[in-house]
Protein backbone atom coordinates (compact mmCIF):
# COMPACT_ATOMS: atom_id res chain seq x y z
CA UNK A 1 0.00 0.00 0.00
CA UNK A 2 1.09 3.44 -0.91
CA UNK A 3 1.53 6.33 1.37
CA UNK A 4 2.32 9.86 1.58
CA UNK A 5 1.65 12.55 4.17
CA UNK A 6 0.64 15.86 3.37
CA UNK A 7 0.02 19.09 5.73
CA UNK A 8 -3.15 19.28 3.99
CA UNK A 9 -6.07 16.74 2.68
CA UNK A 10 -8.74 18.40 0.41
CA UNK A 11 -12.01 16.35 -0.36
CA UNK A 12 -13.42 17.85 -3.14
CA UNK A 13 -12.24 19.64 -6.61
CA UNK A 14 -15.15 22.21 -6.98
CA UNK A 15 -14.56 25.91 -7.18
CA UNK A 16 -14.30 25.89 -3.12
CA UNK A 17 -11.88 22.64 -3.20
CA UNK A 18 -9.57 24.28 -5.85
CA UNK A 19 -9.34 27.56 -4.23
CA UNK A 20 -8.04 25.91 -0.82
CA UNK A 21 -5.35 24.13 -3.28
CA UNK A 22 -4.54 27.80 -4.67
CA UNK A 23 -4.38 29.24 -1.51
CA UNK A 24 -2.30 26.83 0.29
CA UNK A 25 0.10 25.45 -2.24
CA UNK A 26 0.94 28.77 -3.00
CA UNK A 27 1.43 29.48 0.97
CA UNK A 28 3.80 26.32 0.48
CA UNK A 29 1.88 23.60 1.99
CA UNK A 30 2.11 20.53 0.88
CA UNK A 31 -1.32 20.06 -0.47
CA UNK A 32 -3.35 16.83 -1.96
CA UNK A 33 -6.87 17.39 -3.41
CA UNK A 34 -8.66 14.13 -3.77
CA UNK A 35 -12.10 14.07 -5.73
CA UNK A 36 -14.74 11.59 -6.51
CA UNK A 37 -15.58 12.92 -9.46
CA UNK A 38 -14.77 15.29 -12.69
CA UNK A 39 -12.96 18.19 -11.53
CA UNK A 40 -15.04 21.30 -11.47
CA UNK A 41 -17.76 20.28 -9.13
CA UNK A 42 -21.40 21.79 -9.86
CA UNK A 43 -19.91 24.84 -11.94
CA UNK A 44 -18.83 22.16 -15.08
CA UNK A 45 -22.75 22.24 -15.27
CA UNK A 46 -22.80 25.74 -16.41
CA UNK A 47 -22.56 26.27 -19.84
CA UNK A 48 -21.64 30.01 -19.20
CA UNK A 49 -20.74 32.68 -16.49
CA UNK A 50 -21.38 35.41 -16.43
CA UNK A 51 -21.30 36.98 -12.73
CA UNK A 52 -17.91 35.90 -11.63
CA UNK A 53 -16.42 39.23 -10.87
CA UNK A 54 -13.74 40.16 -13.24
CA UNK A 55 -14.40 37.65 -16.12
CA UNK A 56 -17.26 39.04 -18.24
CA UNK A 57 -17.78 35.86 -19.83
CA UNK A 58 -16.93 32.41 -19.57
CA UNK A 59 -17.88 28.63 -19.93
CA UNK A 60 -17.96 26.60 -16.36
CA UNK A 61 -15.63 24.05 -17.79
CA UNK A 62 -13.01 26.89 -18.65
CA UNK A 63 -13.01 28.35 -15.54
CA UNK A 64 -12.93 25.14 -13.66
CA UNK A 65 -9.64 24.20 -15.94
CA UNK A 66 -8.14 27.76 -14.92
CA UNK A 67 -8.65 27.14 -10.90
CA UNK A 68 -7.02 23.58 -12.08
CA UNK A 69 -4.45 24.70 -13.83
CA UNK A 70 -4.01 27.39 -11.18
CA UNK A 71 -3.58 25.10 -8.16
CA UNK A 72 -1.78 22.44 -10.12
CA UNK A 73 1.04 25.41 -11.25
CA UNK A 74 1.50 26.00 -7.74
CA UNK A 75 2.56 22.42 -6.59
CA UNK A 76 -0.75 21.37 -5.56
CA UNK A 77 -1.39 17.59 -5.92
CA UNK A 78 -5.17 16.82 -7.62
CA UNK A 79 -5.99 13.15 -7.88
CA UNK A 80 -9.51 12.92 -9.34
CA UNK A 81 -12.45 10.15 -10.01
CA UNK A 82 -11.21 8.66 -6.48
CA UNK A 83 -12.92 5.84 -4.24
CA UNK A 84 -13.08 7.34 -0.86
CA UNK A 85 -12.76 3.91 0.95
CA UNK A 86 -12.03 5.36 4.72
CA UNK A 87 -11.37 8.91 6.43
CA UNK A 88 -10.54 8.96 9.67
CA UNK A 89 -10.37 12.57 10.71
CA UNK A 90 -10.88 12.92 14.49
CA UNK A 91 -7.14 12.72 15.53
CA UNK A 92 -4.13 14.91 15.77
CA UNK A 93 -3.21 13.02 12.34
CA UNK A 94 -5.89 12.66 9.27
CA UNK A 95 -6.46 9.97 7.67
CA UNK A 96 -7.82 9.15 4.29
CA UNK A 97 -7.74 6.07 1.64
CA UNK A 98 -8.82 5.94 -1.95
CA UNK A 99 -9.49 3.04 -3.84
CA UNK A 100 -9.09 0.43 -1.15
CA UNK A 101 -5.31 0.85 -1.52
CA UNK A 102 -3.86 4.20 -1.32
CA UNK A 103 -3.49 5.32 2.16
CA UNK A 104 -2.63 9.40 2.81
CA UNK A 105 -2.21 11.18 6.01
CA UNK A 106 -2.77 14.96 6.60
CA UNK A 107 -2.28 17.40 9.60
CA UNK A 108 -5.39 19.03 8.29
CA UNK A 109 -8.37 18.18 6.23
CA UNK A 110 -10.59 20.71 4.04
CA UNK A 111 -13.89 19.21 3.48
CA UNK A 112 -15.55 20.52 0.00
CA UNK A 113 -17.64 18.06 -1.16
CA UNK A 114 -20.26 20.12 -2.69
CA UNK A 115 -23.54 18.99 -3.96
CA UNK A 116 -24.91 17.07 -6.77
CA UNK A 117 -28.42 17.23 -8.84
CA UNK A 118 -31.40 15.67 -6.73
CA UNK A 119 -33.00 13.09 -8.41
CA UNK A 120 -36.74 11.79 -7.96
CA UNK A 121 -35.51 7.94 -6.73
CA UNK A 122 -38.83 6.51 -8.21
CA UNK A 123 -39.00 3.62 -10.16
CA UNK A 124 -37.88 4.01 -13.87
CA UNK A 125 -35.76 6.77 -13.41
CA UNK A 126 -32.16 5.34 -13.90
CA UNK A 127 -33.47 3.15 -16.59
CA UNK A 128 -34.12 5.81 -18.81
CA UNK A 129 -31.87 7.89 -18.27
CA UNK A 130 -30.48 9.33 -21.86
CA UNK A 131 -33.64 7.48 -23.16
CA UNK A 132 -35.79 10.21 -22.00
CA UNK A 133 -34.77 11.51 -18.78
CA UNK A 134 -32.60 14.04 -18.51
CA UNK A 135 -31.01 16.43 -16.19
CA UNK A 136 -29.71 19.04 -18.79
CA UNK A 137 -32.17 20.79 -20.64
CA UNK A 138 -29.11 23.03 -22.53
CA UNK A 139 -27.31 19.20 -23.19
CA UNK A 140 -30.10 17.14 -24.30
CA UNK A 141 -32.90 19.86 -25.25
CA UNK A 142 -32.67 19.57 -29.29
CA UNK A 143 -33.73 15.45 -28.58
CA UNK A 144 -37.22 16.71 -28.11
CA UNK A 145 -38.36 18.52 -31.22
CA UNK A 146 -41.84 18.68 -31.54
CA UNK A 147 -42.12 16.12 -29.07
CA UNK A 148 -44.08 16.86 -25.74
CA UNK A 149 -41.96 16.90 -22.25
CA UNK A 150 -42.27 17.62 -18.41
CA UNK A 151 -40.22 19.09 -16.61
CA UNK A 152 -40.22 18.46 -12.99
CA UNK A 153 -39.17 21.42 -10.46
CA UNK A 154 -41.27 24.60 -8.94
CA UNK A 155 -37.12 26.61 -9.09
CA UNK A 156 -35.35 29.24 -11.39
CA UNK A 157 -33.94 26.84 -12.97
CA UNK A 158 -36.86 24.93 -13.74
CA UNK A 159 -38.96 27.80 -14.80
CA UNK A 160 -36.13 28.99 -16.75
CA UNK A 161 -35.59 25.99 -18.39
CA UNK A 162 -39.44 25.19 -19.25
CA UNK A 163 -39.31 28.15 -20.56
CA UNK A 164 -36.02 27.33 -22.71
CA UNK A 165 -37.39 24.44 -24.16
CA UNK A 166 -40.32 25.32 -25.61
CA UNK A 167 -38.00 26.57 -28.42
CA UNK A 168 -37.52 22.71 -29.22
CA UNK A 169 -40.57 21.42 -27.74
CA UNK A 170 -44.46 21.20 -29.07
CA UNK A 171 -45.43 21.37 -25.49
CA UNK A 172 -43.99 21.66 -21.80
CA UNK A 173 -45.60 20.59 -18.73
CA UNK A 174 -44.42 21.89 -15.25
CA UNK A 175 -45.13 19.10 -12.60
CA UNK A 176 -44.40 20.80 -9.38
CA UNK A 177 -44.78 19.07 -5.64
CA UNK A 178 -46.00 22.56 -4.12
CA UNK A 179 -49.09 24.69 -4.77
CA UNK A 180 -46.21 27.85 -5.12
CA UNK A 181 -43.03 27.85 -7.31
CA UNK A 182 -40.02 28.87 -5.37
CA UNK A 183 -38.81 30.62 -8.17
CA UNK A 184 -38.29 34.69 -8.59
CA UNK A 185 -41.70 36.22 -9.29
CA UNK A 186 -39.87 37.39 -13.01
CA UNK A 187 -39.57 33.65 -13.78
CA UNK A 188 -42.86 32.35 -12.71
CA UNK A 189 -44.40 35.28 -14.64
CA UNK A 190 -42.28 34.36 -18.01
CA UNK A 191 -43.33 30.63 -17.43
CA UNK A 192 -47.15 31.54 -17.45
CA UNK A 193 -46.99 33.62 -20.26
CA UNK A 194 -45.63 30.97 -22.53
CA UNK A 195 -48.30 29.56 -24.35
CA UNK A 196 -46.57 26.42 -24.81
CA UNK A 197 -45.99 25.93 -20.81
CA UNK A 198 -48.59 24.40 -18.86
CA UNK A 199 -48.71 23.13 -15.05
CA UNK A 200 -49.90 20.32 -13.10
CA UNK A 201 -49.19 21.63 -9.43
CA UNK A 202 -49.43 19.95 -6.12
CA UNK A 203 -48.07 16.46 -8.38
CA UNK A 204 -45.32 14.13 -8.16
CA UNK A 205 -44.59 11.37 -10.30
CA UNK A 206 -44.47 8.16 -9.09
CA UNK A 207 -43.11 5.40 -11.99
CA UNK A 208 -41.30 6.01 -15.42
CA UNK A 209 -42.44 3.57 -17.90
CA UNK A 210 -41.44 2.57 -21.34
CA UNK A 211 -39.96 -0.33 -23.43
CA UNK A 212 -36.58 0.67 -25.10
CA UNK A 213 -37.04 4.56 -24.10
CA UNK A 214 -39.49 6.62 -21.92
CA UNK A 215 -43.10 6.57 -23.33
CA UNK A 216 -45.39 7.19 -20.14
CA UNK A 217 -45.22 8.86 -16.79
CA UNK A 218 -47.22 8.19 -13.27
CA UNK A 219 -48.17 11.12 -11.76
CA UNK A 220 -49.82 11.82 -8.08
CA UNK A 221 -52.04 14.83 -7.55
CA UNK A 222 -51.24 15.12 -3.61
CA UNK A 223 -54.67 17.69 -3.65
CA UNK A 224 -56.92 14.75 -5.13
CA UNK A 225 -55.17 11.68 -3.88
CA UNK A 226 -55.55 10.86 -7.81
CA UNK A 227 -53.08 8.74 -9.90
CA UNK A 228 -52.75 9.88 -13.42
CA UNK A 229 -50.92 7.77 -16.25
CA UNK A 230 -49.24 10.55 -18.65
CA UNK A 231 -47.98 9.20 -22.02
CA UNK A 232 -44.52 11.34 -22.62
CA UNK A 233 -41.58 11.83 -24.87
CA UNK A 234 -38.93 13.19 -22.39
CA UNK A 235 -39.17 14.55 -18.78
CA UNK A 236 -36.30 16.73 -17.17
CA UNK A 237 -36.02 16.29 -13.76
CA UNK A 238 -34.62 20.22 -12.21
CA UNK A 239 -35.12 19.81 -8.58
CA UNK A 240 -32.14 21.57 -7.21
CA UNK A 241 -29.27 19.97 -5.48
CA UNK A 242 -28.24 17.93 -2.26
CA UNK A 243 -24.88 18.09 -0.46
CA UNK A 244 -22.30 15.33 -0.95
CA UNK A 245 -22.16 14.42 2.52
CA UNK A 246 -23.04 10.70 2.70
CA UNK A 247 -19.71 9.41 3.93
CA UNK A 248 -19.48 12.06 6.36
CA UNK A 249 -22.45 10.77 8.39
CA UNK A 250 -21.41 10.14 11.68
CA UNK A 251 -17.65 11.49 11.31
CA UNK A 252 -18.51 15.58 11.18
CA UNK A 253 -22.08 17.23 11.97
CA UNK A 254 -24.15 17.49 9.81
CA UNK A 255 -27.71 19.18 10.06
CA UNK A 256 -31.03 18.21 9.08
CA UNK A 257 -30.07 19.28 5.72
CA UNK A 258 -27.28 17.17 5.72
CA UNK A 259 -25.09 20.30 5.26
CA UNK A 260 -21.71 20.48 7.18
CA UNK A 261 -21.89 23.09 10.12
CA UNK A 262 -19.14 25.49 10.60
CA UNK A 263 -18.39 28.80 12.40
CA UNK A 264 -17.72 31.90 10.54
CA UNK A 265 -14.12 30.36 10.18
CA UNK A 266 -14.97 27.48 7.96
CA UNK A 267 -13.84 25.29 11.26
CA UNK A 268 -16.05 22.09 11.74
CA UNK A 269 -15.93 20.68 15.76
CA UNK A 270 -13.06 18.60 14.56
CA UNK A 271 -9.79 20.46 15.45
CA UNK A 272 -7.82 20.66 11.84
CA UNK A 273 -10.76 19.88 10.04
CA UNK A 274 -12.12 22.71 8.03
CA UNK A 275 -15.87 22.73 5.49
CA UNK A 276 -15.99 24.94 2.48
CA UNK A 277 -18.51 25.80 -0.24
CA UNK A 278 -21.71 23.92 -1.57
CA UNK A 279 -22.02 20.73 1.48
CA UNK A 280 -21.88 23.66 3.98
CA UNK A 281 -24.95 24.91 5.57
CA UNK A 282 -25.51 28.26 4.49
CA UNK A 283 -28.23 30.27 2.72
CA UNK A 284 -26.38 31.18 -0.78
CA UNK A 285 -24.73 28.95 -3.16
CA UNK A 286 -22.71 30.37 -5.76
CA UNK A 287 -19.51 30.16 -7.06
CA UNK A 288 -18.20 33.28 -5.62
CA UNK A 289 -19.33 32.19 -2.35
CA UNK A 290 -17.53 28.93 -2.44
CA UNK A 291 -14.80 30.58 -3.81
CA UNK A 292 -14.73 32.80 -0.57
CA UNK A 293 -15.42 29.91 1.45
CA UNK A 294 -12.13 28.04 0.38
CA UNK A 295 -9.91 31.03 1.10
CA UNK A 296 -11.67 31.30 4.32
CA UNK A 297 -10.97 27.42 5.51
CA UNK A 298 -7.62 27.88 3.48
CA UNK A 299 -6.40 30.79 6.15
CA UNK A 300 -7.73 29.22 8.73
CA UNK A 301 -5.87 25.87 8.02
CA UNK A 302 -2.36 27.52 7.08
CA UNK A 303 -3.22 29.86 10.61
CA UNK A 304 -3.96 25.97 12.61
CA UNK A 305 -1.04 24.58 11.01
CA UNK A 306 1.35 27.64 11.45
CA UNK A 307 0.27 27.13 15.30
CA UNK A 308 0.79 23.49 15.27
CA UNK A 309 4.50 23.47 14.00
CA UNK A 310 5.33 26.02 16.78
CA UNK A 311 3.38 23.63 19.91
CA UNK A 312 5.72 21.67 18.23
CA UNK A 313 9.08 23.42 18.36
CA UNK A 314 8.63 24.80 22.06
CA UNK B 1 -12.48 20.53 -31.60
CA UNK B 2 -13.05 18.59 -28.36
CA UNK B 3 -10.79 20.07 -25.73
CA UNK B 4 -9.24 16.58 -24.46
CA UNK B 5 -6.37 14.38 -24.71
CA UNK B 6 -8.44 11.82 -26.28
CA UNK B 7 -8.13 10.18 -29.62
CA UNK B 8 -10.16 12.57 -32.22
CA UNK B 9 -11.99 10.47 -34.28
CA UNK B 10 -12.38 13.39 -37.19
CA UNK B 11 -13.72 11.06 -40.78
CA UNK B 12 -15.13 8.54 -41.11
CA UNK B 13 -12.33 6.88 -42.42
CA UNK B 14 -10.11 7.51 -39.38
CA UNK B 15 -13.19 5.38 -37.00
CA UNK B 16 -13.37 2.80 -39.48
CA UNK B 17 -9.23 2.39 -39.55
CA UNK B 18 -9.65 2.68 -35.99
CA UNK B 19 -11.72 0.09 -35.34
CA UNK B 20 -9.90 -1.73 -37.82
CA UNK B 21 -6.45 -1.65 -35.71
CA UNK B 22 -7.79 -2.08 -32.44
CA UNK B 23 -9.48 -4.92 -30.60
CA UNK B 24 -10.82 -2.94 -28.10
CA UNK B 25 -12.25 0.79 -28.91
CA UNK B 26 -14.39 3.34 -26.20
CA UNK B 27 -15.68 6.06 -28.41
CA UNK B 28 -17.72 8.63 -26.26
CA UNK B 29 -19.57 10.88 -28.61
CA UNK B 30 -20.00 14.17 -27.33
CA UNK B 31 -19.49 18.13 -26.70
CA UNK B 32 -17.91 20.09 -24.40
CA UNK B 33 -20.96 20.09 -21.89
CA UNK B 34 -22.22 18.92 -18.87
CA UNK B 35 -23.29 15.34 -19.42
CA UNK B 36 -19.79 14.79 -21.27
CA UNK B 37 -17.43 16.44 -19.62
CA UNK B 38 -17.40 13.87 -16.68
CA UNK B 39 -17.49 10.29 -19.15
CA UNK B 40 -13.91 12.59 -21.09
CA UNK B 41 -12.38 12.73 -17.92
CA UNK B 42 -13.30 9.64 -16.95
CA UNK B 43 -11.48 8.33 -19.81
CA UNK B 44 -8.66 9.85 -19.91
CA UNK B 45 -8.40 8.64 -16.50
CA UNK B 46 -8.84 5.20 -17.15
CA UNK B 47 -6.18 5.76 -20.36
CA UNK B 48 -2.86 4.38 -18.42
CA UNK B 49 -4.73 1.29 -16.75
CA UNK B 50 -6.53 0.01 -19.96
CA UNK B 51 -3.58 0.09 -22.30
CA UNK B 52 -5.56 -2.79 -24.15
CA UNK B 53 -8.17 -0.15 -24.94
CA UNK B 54 -8.36 2.90 -27.62
CA UNK B 55 -9.93 5.84 -26.08
CA UNK B 56 -11.67 8.02 -28.65
CA UNK B 57 -14.10 10.44 -28.69
CA UNK B 58 -15.94 12.30 -31.75
CA UNK B 59 -17.69 15.41 -32.01
CA UNK B 60 -21.89 14.93 -31.78
CA UNK B 61 -22.40 17.91 -33.91
CA UNK B 62 -20.11 17.06 -37.12
CA UNK B 63 -20.73 14.75 -40.30
CA UNK B 64 -18.53 12.06 -38.83
CA UNK B 65 -20.81 12.04 -35.55
CA UNK B 66 -23.42 10.49 -37.79
CA UNK B 67 -21.56 6.82 -37.55
CA UNK B 68 -22.32 6.75 -34.44
CA UNK B 69 -25.75 8.23 -34.26
CA UNK B 70 -27.37 5.84 -36.64
CA UNK B 71 -26.02 2.91 -34.85
CA UNK B 72 -28.91 0.70 -34.22
CA UNK B 73 -27.85 0.63 -30.49
CA UNK B 74 -28.46 4.36 -29.98
CA UNK B 75 -31.56 4.93 -32.15
CA UNK B 76 -33.20 4.99 -28.64
CA UNK B 77 -30.67 7.35 -26.98
CA UNK B 78 -31.56 10.92 -26.31
CA UNK B 79 -29.01 12.29 -23.85
CA UNK B 80 -25.78 13.36 -24.67
CA UNK B 81 -23.15 11.87 -24.53
CA UNK B 82 -23.69 8.58 -26.77
CA UNK B 83 -20.45 6.31 -25.57
CA UNK B 84 -19.79 2.87 -27.74
CA UNK B 85 -17.68 0.48 -26.49
CA UNK B 86 -16.16 -1.94 -30.09
CA UNK B 87 -14.67 -5.38 -29.97
CA UNK B 88 -13.81 -6.45 -33.01
CA UNK B 89 -15.51 -3.70 -34.72
CA UNK B 90 -18.81 -4.80 -33.31
CA UNK B 91 -20.39 -2.92 -30.91
CA UNK B 92 -20.79 -4.66 -27.39
CA UNK B 93 -22.35 -2.37 -25.02
CA UNK B 94 -23.60 1.72 -25.75
CA UNK B 95 -24.65 3.97 -23.43
CA UNK B 96 -26.63 7.01 -22.61
CA UNK B 97 -26.11 9.94 -20.82
CA UNK B 98 -23.32 11.01 -18.06
CA UNK B 99 -21.80 7.98 -16.59
CA UNK B 100 -19.78 7.62 -13.48
CA UNK B 101 -16.17 6.14 -13.95
CA UNK B 102 -17.20 3.06 -11.80
CA UNK B 103 -19.90 2.16 -14.64
CA UNK B 104 -17.51 2.71 -16.52
CA UNK B 105 -14.85 0.27 -15.17
CA UNK B 106 -17.61 -2.02 -15.05
CA UNK B 107 -18.25 -1.64 -18.64
CA UNK B 108 -14.90 -2.19 -19.92
CA UNK B 109 -13.93 -5.05 -17.23
CA UNK B 110 -16.99 -7.09 -18.19
CA UNK B 111 -16.47 -6.61 -22.33
CA UNK B 112 -12.61 -5.98 -22.58
CA UNK B 113 -10.67 -7.23 -19.31
CA UNK B 114 -7.67 -5.02 -18.18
Amino acid sequence: MNHNHFDVIVIGAGPAGLTVGIYLSRGKMKTLILNEGAVGGQTVLTHEIANYPGIEKISGFQLARTMKAQALNFGCTIKSNVRITKLEIGNNIKTVEINGKDLFTSDSVILATGGKSRSLNVPGEEEFKGKGISYCATCDGDFFQDKNIIVVGGGNSALEEAVSLTKYANSVTVVHQFDHFQAFPQAVEEAKNNPKIRFLMESKIIEFNGNERLEKVKIHNQSSNEIIEKPIDGVFILIGYEPNTEKLKGIIELNERNEIVTNDKMETKIRGVYAAGDSTAKRYRQITTAVADGTIAALGAIEYLNTKKFKNVV
Amino acid sequence: MLQTNLTHLTSEEKFNQTLKENENVMVCCGRMGPMCIPVYEAMEELQPTYKNVKFADMEFDSVTGNVIRSLPETKNFNGLPFTVYFKNGKVVKATSSIQSIDQITEILDANFGK
